[in-house]
């Protein structure tokens, strides 16, 4: 299994585990719907958990962008660099 | 890949569901002859799950009125109000929605789905924020999808989350509109609107409600929970539907905003789309000066409700955290709440089955709506089917707590 050293990437992956309450493995490159078997609803989830944990706001018309852990750990990346 | 094979996720989940049971999104009833009353496969059934609150679609009145409207006006009005013009009906019921809420205007959609797709999507656009509660309907979702906000999710009936979120938003340019129901579709829960308009009025937002399950239902006049928790002045939009409280269909939205009327011209789901036919506006009207003048269906109503849910829950059975007239029971899983739901229609009883995601918590439910119209034999017969099927299917494992009659 590859090595997860992105941090966003590991809180992903924690804000999942809450949501889902299952313990989950990930990497960038898992695909959120495929992989994680993520319905839109525990997606919002999870970004929720994650506004959170970041203390920012992630809105929602944005995860149109995000396929992966890594799309969605770039998004937050994103906004954390913006404010 | 074909084009509906994206849908192979739905489609198999769907015929797993066809395959256990008789099919609970496309129940057939050979008729409904009354509120209440249906017959399925050649069976009375209690009808329990029509939002049907006020049991007005059987109302003479009404139903005189509509018979007129349609033979005065005819079946239809073939096109928008943009295109084809407005009828005196829809003028008339836009006037009587004015009087009712006491706001300066007044629009009325073809459906409730619409009047949501539309408000959501008109009054805010880029740069502005739309706070949605996480359990909204459907509607809600895709009217902020449909439109140009940024759309931010609060933590189901949490003022304190919608605080920190607006906290977040603090320095974004644009308005912040924040979205709530006044009764939640699912298990009937209430908003807690008096501190939702604290939040609002601290944070420097706009505030709409959606009523299209508390109208009719909640408030000194029915106006919703906006009337009943005393915040009407802070509620700056309403959008309500007729096909509940009212009998009917279609959708409307009420606001003393300044200049509101310009919606007529760039809401795309009231501009674009057919209006309402004259037997349909004609009904509505009528149902809407009943709701007015009748209080005791209310009365009624919330009598029916409290008979249902307390009997639901000393049975110990998993109801909602409040008495309202949508009633609804937890499943432990989804073969269950299947097996349960068939096992009530063929013992003469109809209500929904909700599965998740339309559902809060990833939990399926037994959901029930009360009617006004529904007698206490009727609820006491619900009683005692709903307390046999779930003792058939171990839901109920202690002795039951209600008292023998």
């Amino acid at each position: 299994m590859d090595l997860i050293t992105n941090p966003t990437v590991l809180e992903v992956a924690r804000a999942a585990e809450v949501v889902l309450g299952r313990s989950v493995h990930v990497t960038a490159a898992s695909d959120i719907s495929r992989d994680l078997a993520v319905d839109s609803l525990a997606l919002m989830n999870i970004v929720m958990e994650l506004e959170d944990r970041f203390d920012i706001s992630i809105p929602i018309d944005r995860l149109s962008e995000v396929q992966t852990v890594g799309d969605l750990s770039s998004l937050i990346d994103n906004i954390r660099n913006k404010a | 890949m074909a084009l509906l094979d994206r849908h192979a996720a739905s489609r198999d989940a769907y015929q797993a569901i066809r395959k256990a049971s008789a099919d609970p999104f496309s129940v057939r009833f050979d008729s409904v002859i009354s509120p209440t009353e249906g017959v399925i496969a050649g069976q009375r059934t209690i009808l329990l799950g029509t939002n049907n609150y006020l049991g007005l679609t059987f109302d003479s009145d009404c139903i005189e009125d509509s018979v007129r409207a349609v033979r005065e006006r005819g079946t239809g009005t073939t096109g928008s109000r943009i295109a084809n013009g407005s009828y005196d009906g829809h003028l008339a019921l836009e006037t009587a929605l004015k009087a009712y809420y006491a706001r300066r205007h007044a629009m009325v959609f073809t459906t409730g789905y619409q009047a949501n797709l539309g408000v959501l999507s008109s009054l805010v656009g880029r740069d502005d924020h739309l706070l949605l509660d996480a359990d909204s309907h459907a509607s809600i979702y895709d009217g902020a999808r449909m439109g140009h906000a940024e759309v931010t999710r609060f933590r189901h009936n949490d003022p304190e989350d919608l605080y920190k979120r607006l906290r977040r938003l603090k320095d974004a340019p644009g308005e912040k509109l924040i979205v709530v129901e006044g009764i939640y579709s699912m298990v009937g829960d209430v908003a807690p609107l008096k501190e939702i308009v604290a939040v609002k009025r601290e944070m420097g937002a706009y505030l709409l409600v959606d009523e299209a399950h508390s109208m009719g239902v909640l408030g000194a006049t029915g106006r919703g929970l906006a009337e009943e928790a005393g915040v009407e002045a802070d509620v700056d939009v309403i959008v309500g539907t007729f096909s509940k409280s009212l009998g009917s269909v279609g959708g409307f939205v009420v606001s003393d905003m300044e200049g509101f009327d310009v919606m007529r011209v760039v809401c795309r789901p009231y501009m674009f789309t057919a209006s309402l036919p004259p037997a349909v506006v004609a009904s509505t009207v009528t149902a809407l000066r009943k709701v007015q003048e009748t209080p005791a269906l209310r009365h009624k109503l919330h009598a029916n409700a409290k008979h249902l849910y307390d009997g639901l829950t000393n049975l110990g059975l998993s109801t909602g955290p409040n008495c309202s007239p949508i009633v609804a029971v937890t499943m432990p899983d989804q073969a269950v709440a299947i097996g349960m739901w068939n096992a009530l229609l063929q013992n003469g009883v109809y209500l929904n089955l909700a599965l998740p995601p339309a559902t809060p918590d990833n939990r399926p439910l037994l959901r029930s709506s009360v009617s006004a119209a529904h007698t206490p034999e009727q609820i006491e017969r619900v009683l005692e089917v709903m307390e046999k099927v779930a003792r058939e299917f171990g839901v109920l494992k202690d002795e039951p707590k209600r008292a023998l009659a």
